[in-house]
C-alpha cells in the first residue's frame, strides 16, 4: 500500500510512540495523567473533524457518543461481568449503529437545523438516561474496584487504560487520515464545500453523511468507555456534558478543521492552556471564557486555525502534512 | 379537569413569553440568515439586569423593562459589530460558531461572578382565583406586556420607514443596498432588536420564576423549538407557536415529571424540523388552500 | 440515431406559477439541442427537472431508455448526466484538479481515485486548464471558473451534458474559445443540451432547437426554421411586423 510510504503515516506513528514512551520511561504518573487527557481531546477532536472539517456539519452534541459509549461499557462490566475489551467494542459498535439510524433522520437537516438538532439529541438522551432505572437513573453507576483485578490491580490497570487510550488516539488519527485520502473523503470534502453541487456531481450525499456520522461515533464511544471505566463512576451530567463537546469543537477549529494533524495540535495546545488556567488562581473560573474568546478569534481572524496559518507561511507543507 | 384547564391557561400565559423570546431568534434569522446562539446568554442578561436594577438601584420591577429594552438593544448592536458583521457572507458554520463563542464568554463571566446560585426578583401582583386555583398576577402581567411589545414590533416593522428598510433587507440584501439602504446598519439594528426581545423576555421570565446563570440554556432551547414550530423568519408564527408550546407544557406537566418535559420538547424539536420544516404555519397554510 | 433523452409532458408548478407546461421533446444521441426562449421562460427549471433538483408534478424523463423521473441528482448523475450551472459553483478551497476529481469519482463510471485523477486531468486539458491544475478555484477568473465548471462536469465522462448559459459573461475571444471546446466535446461523442442567450452561438452550434415561452413549447425545429418562425420572433421582440421592418431595413 503506497500509503505506508507516505511520510505522514510515520508522523502519526511517531506521535503515538512518543505518547507511549514519555511517561513509561521513569514511571512518571503525573505526566501520564496529563497525557491521557490530551489523548482524549485528540481522539474526540479528530473524530469530530471528519463531520465538521470534512463535511461541514457542526455536531454540537457529539458528546452523546462519548456518554453513551461510556454507559454501555460500564453497565456491561458492572451488571453483566463483561471483560473490558468486549465491553468497549460493544459500546463502539452499538453507538455507531444507533448513530447510523439517527443519522439518516437528522442529517436531512441542513446547516443550523442540524447543529441545533444535535443539541436536542444529546439533551434527549441525557434526560432519558437520567430517568432510566437499569442504568442508575440520575445517580449513575459505580464500578467496584474488583473489576480492576483482571488487569492486574488498580495501579497496573491505569497503565493498561493509558496504552489503550493512546491506541485509540492513534486509530482516530489514522482513520481521519485514511478517509481524507480516500474516495469517500473526496465526496465528504465536496459536501463540505457545496453540498448541492456535490449532489449534482453524483456524490450520494445522504448515504455519505450518515456513514461519516456513524463512523465519527465509533471511537469516541470507546474513548467514553475507557474514560468512565477509569473513573469507576458514571453519571448523566458528566457523561453528556455539552461543555466537553464544545471544547472538542474549539480544539478542532484551533488546530485547523479539515486537516488531520490540526485537531491533534489544537488538542495539545488547548490541554496545556487549560492545565495552566486551572492552576492559576485568577483564571480558574474563566476556562470557558478563554475557550470562547479563542473560538471567536479563530472564527473571525483565522478560520483555518493553526494549520491554516502554517500552510500560508509554507505552502509546500500542504502536500505532505495533512 | 378544572386543574387541567388551569394548567393550560397558565401555560398559555407563559407560552406567550416563550413566543416573545422566539421572536428575537426568528427576527435575526429571517433578516440576516444568522442563528443567534448568544440568545440564551442575553435572556440571562435580561434576568440579571432586572435583578440588579430592582435590587441595587431600587427601581420598581416593571419599570426596569424599558431600561432592559434599550440597554440590551445597544448591547445587541455592539454584538453585531463584534461577532457577526465579519462573518455575514461566509458559510453558516462561521456565524454559528462566532455567536456561540460569545455565549460561552458571557455565560463564563456570569458563572464567575454569580456562580450557579438561584436568584429571584421582587415581583408580586395580585392575581385572580377561580376556585382552588390562583393565576399569578405576574403571569398575567407578563403575557399582557408580551402582547404590547409584539404589537409595538408589528407597528415598527409595518408602519415605520426604518421597519420597511428592515423588511427590505430581509427580502433581498443586494437589492436593498442598490436602492440606497445602508444595509450593514440595518442589520445591526435588526440584531439589536432581536437581542432586546431576548433580554426583555428574560426580564419577564425573571418576574415569574427563579433563575440561575445557567437557565439561559433551557430557555434558548425552548426558543428554538418555538422558532422552528412557528416557521423561521415569521414573528407572528413565533408568537403563535410560543403559545402552543406553553399549551403543550400546560397539558403535560400535571401528568409527567418535570424532567421528562425537556425530553418531550427535544424530541418534538427534532421531529418538527425533520417532518415540518416550515413549522406549524406551513401546516396551517396548507389547510387554508 | 437513437434517442438519448426523452422528455414527455413535463409539468411543474410553483405555487400559482406554471413554470413548465406540457413540455415534450427528444434529444438524439451525439447531437446538440439548443433550448432558447425569453427570460423567465422556464429553461433553467427544465434543467432542474431533468437532473433531479425538482420532481415534476406530471410527466416523464427517460435517459438512455431508463425512467429517471424524480430521482435525486446524485442518482441521475450516476446514469451518465452532467450539468453546469448558470452561476458557477466551484469548490472554492479545492484546486482545479481536485474539483475535477470530484466529478470523475462520482460519475457514471464510478472510478477509483487513481483512474479518477487521470480522467480529471484529461477533462482539464480539454478545456485548456492544464497549466493551472494546482491553482485554487477561488483564484481563477470568471472565465476560468466557467471552464472549471465545464471540466468538472466532463470529468465524469457523461453521456449527456447539460450546459446552462455557459457563454454568459464571457468576452468575444472567450466565447470563441468556448464554442471550440463545445465542438470538441461533441466530437468525443457526448450529447449536449444547452441553454443559451447568445443567438449566433447557439444557432451555429445546435443541430435542433426547442423554443420555450412561459413554460410551454413555442416552436421546435432546425435553427434556420425556428429563426424565421414569426411566433418566435414575436416572443422575443414583441411585434412580428417590427421584426419584418427591421429585417427590411
Amino acid at each position: 500500500m503506497t500509503i505506508v510510504r507516505q511520510p505522514f503515516f510515520w508522523i502519526i506513528a511517531a506521535i503515538v510512540a512518543a505518547f507511549a514512551a514519555a511517561p513509561t520511561i521513569g514511571n512518571n504518573i503525573e505526566l501520564r495523567e496529563s497525557l491521557i487527557l490530551a489523548a482524549v481531546y485528540i481522539s474526540l477532536a479528530s473524530n469530530i473533524n471528519m463531520i465538521l472539517g470534512y463535511a461541514g456539519y457542526v455536531n454540537f452534541g457529539s458528546i452523546v457518543f462519548f456518554g453513551l459509549g461510556g454507559y454501555i461499557c460500564v453497565w456491561l462490566m458492572s451488571s453483566h461481568a463483561w471483560p473490558l475489551a468486549a465491553a468497549l467494542l460493544a459500546g463502539g459498535f452499538s453507538v455507531s449503529a444507533v448513530a447510523l439510524v439517527f443519522g439518516f433522520g437528522i442529517l436531512r437537516l441542513r446547516g443550523v437545523y442540524f447543529a441545533l438538532s444535535t443539541i436536542g439529541v444529546n439533551g434527549a438522551v441525557m434526560a432519558f438516561v437520567a430517568n432510566f432505572g437499569p442504568w442508575g437513573g440520575s445517580t449513575g453507576i459505580y464500578l467496584s474496584p474488583a473489576l480492576f483485578q483482571p488487569l492486574g490491580g488498580p495501579a497496573k490497570a491505569l497503565w493498561v487504560i493509558y496504552y489503550l487510550m493512546i491506541g485509540v488516539m492513534g486509530l482516530s488519527l489514522y482513520l481521519s487520515y485514511f478517509i481524507k485520502r480516500s474516495k469517500f473523503g473526496v465526496g465528504l470534502l465536496a459536501i463540505g464545500q457545496n453540498e448541492d453541487a456535490a449532489a449534482v456531481l453524483g456524490v450520494p450525499t445522504p448515504r455519505y453523511k450518515a456513514i461519516v456520522y456513524s463512523l465519527s461515533a465509533f471511537l469516541p464511544a470507546i474513548v467514553g468507555g475507557l474514560y468512565f471505566f477509569k473513573s469507576a463512576y458514571i453519571q448523566p451530567p458528566d457523561a453528556f456534558d455539552l461543555n466537553l463537546s464544545t471544547e472538542t469543537i474549539v480544539v478542532a477549529m484551533l488546530g485547523g478543521q479539515g486537516t488531520v494533524v490540526g485537531p491533534a495540535l489544537g488538542a495539545f495546545l488547548y490541554e496545556e492552556l487549560r492545565g495552566w488556567l486551572l492552576t492559576s488562581p485568577t483564571f480558574s473560573h474563566f476556562q470557558l471564557v478563554i475557550a470562547g474568546v479563542l473560538l471567536l478569534a479563530i472564527v473571525l481572524f483565522a478560520p483555518g486555525g493553526l494549520m491554516g496559518l502554517i500552510y500560508r507561511l509554507w505552502p509546500p507543507l500542504r502536500k505532505f502534512l495533512e | 379537569m378544572l386543574g387541567l384547564l388551569a394548567s393550560i391557561f397558565d401555560g398559555v400565559l407563559i407560552g406567550a413569553v416563550y413566543g416573545l423570546a422566539a421572536m428575537g431568534i426568528t427576527l435575526i434569522w429571517g433578516v440576516m440568515d444568522v442563528v443567534n446562539l448568544t440568545h440564551g446568554a442575553m435572556i440571562v442578561a435580561g434576568m440579571f439586569a432586572a435583578y440588579l436594577l430592582s435590587g441595587a438601584a431600587g427601581i420598581p420591577i416593571y419599570a426596569t423593562l424599558p431600561i432592559v429594552l434599550v440597554g440590551s438593544f445597544l448591547v445587541g448592536v455592539a454584538l453585531y459589530w463584534i461577532s457577526v458583521h465579519r462573518v455575514i457572507g461566509q458559510p453558516p458554520l462561521m456565524s454559528l460558531l462566532s455567536t456561540f463563542s460569545v455565549n460561552l464568554v458571557l455565560i463564563g463571566l456570569g458563572t464567575a461572578v454569580w456562580g450557579t446560585d438561584l436568584f429571584n426578583v421582587p415581583a408580586s401582583l395580585p392575581g385572580f382565583s377561580v376556585g382552588r386555583y390562583t393565576f399569578p398576577g405576574t403571569h398575567l402581567m407578563a403575557a399582557a406586556l408580551t402582547a404590547a411589545i409584539a404589537g409595538l414590533l408589528y407597528l415598527f416593522l409595518y408602519r415605520t420607514r426604518i421597519g420597511k428598510a428592515v423588511r427590505a433587507v430581509a427580502g433581498n440584501r443586494e437589492a436593498a443596498e442598490l436602492v440606497g439602504i445602508p444595509t450593514a446598519q440595518v442589520l445591526a439594528l435588526a440584531f439589536g432588536l432581536g437581542v432586546a426581545l431576548a433580554s426583555v423576555a428574560g426580564m419577564l421570565i425573571a418576574t415569574m420564576f427563579p433563575f440561575t446563570v445557567l437557565s439561559g440554556d433551557a430557555y434558548q432551547l425552548k426558543s428554538f423549538v418555538v422558532t422552528v414550530l412557528g416557521g423561521l423568519g415569521n414573528p407572528t408564527g413565533a408568537l403563535v407557536a410560543g403559545v402552543a408550546l406553553g399549551l403543550l407544557e400546560g397539558i403535560t406537566t400535571p401528568f409527567v415529571p418535570v424532567s421528562w418535559t425537556l425530553v418531550i420538547e427535544f424530541v418534538l424539536f427534532v421531529v418538527v424540523m425533520i417532518v415540518l420544516p416550515g413549522g406549524l404555519m406551513q401546516l396551517l397554510q396548507r389547510r387554508r388552500r | 440515431m437513437s434517442t438519448l433523452l426523452q422528455v414527455e409532458n413535463l409539468n411543474k408548478r410553483f405555487g400559482g406559477l406554471r413554470a413548465v407546461q406540457a413540455l415534450s421533446f427528444s434529444l438524439h444521441e451525439g447531437s446538440i439541442l439548443g433550448l432558447i426562449g425569453p427570460n423567465g421562460a422556464g429553461k433553467s427549471t427544465v434543467f432542474n427537472l431533468i437532473n433531479g433538483v425538482f420532481a415534476p408534478d406530471e410527466g416523464r424523463i427517460v435517459l438512455g431508455g431508463q425512467d429517471v423521473t424524480g430521482e435525486p441528482p446524485y442518482r441521475v448523475a450516476r446514469r451518465g448526466l452532467a450539468r453546469t450551472h448558470q452561476i458557477v459553483q466551484p469548490f472554492m478551497n479545492m484546486t482545479v484538479l481536485e474539483n475535477c476529481v470530484v466529478g470523475a469519482c462520482f460519475g457514471r463510471e464510478n472510478l477509483a481515485l487513481g483512474r479518477a485523477r487521470e480522467a480529471a486531468r484529461e477533462a482539464a486539458v480539454l478545456v485548456g486548464l492544464e497549466d493551472r491544475l494546482d491553482t485554487l478555484a477561488s483564484q481563477l477568473t470568471i472565465a476560468g471558473k466557467k471552464r472549471l465548471e465545464l471540466a468538472r462536469a466532463l470529468a465524469a465522462r457523461p453521456r449527456l451534458l447539460l450546459l446552462d448559459e455557459v457563454l454568459a459573461g464571457l468576452n468575444p475571444t472567450e466565447v470563441e474559445r468556448m464554442i471550440g471546446i463545445i465542438r470538441a466535446i461533441r466530437a468525443r461523442g457526448v450529447s449536449i443540451l444547452m441553454i443559451e442567450h447568445l443567438m449566433q452561438a447557439i444557432m451555429s452550434l445546435s443541430d435542433h432547437i426547442v423554443v420555450l415561452n412561459s413554460g410551454a413549447k413555442l416552436a421546435e425545429g432546425l435553427p434556420a426554421e425556428v429563426a424565421n418562425d414569426p411566433a418566435v420572433v414575436e416572443a422575443y421582440l414583441g411585434d412580428p411586423d417590427l421584426a419584418a421592418k427591421l429585417r427590411a431595413a
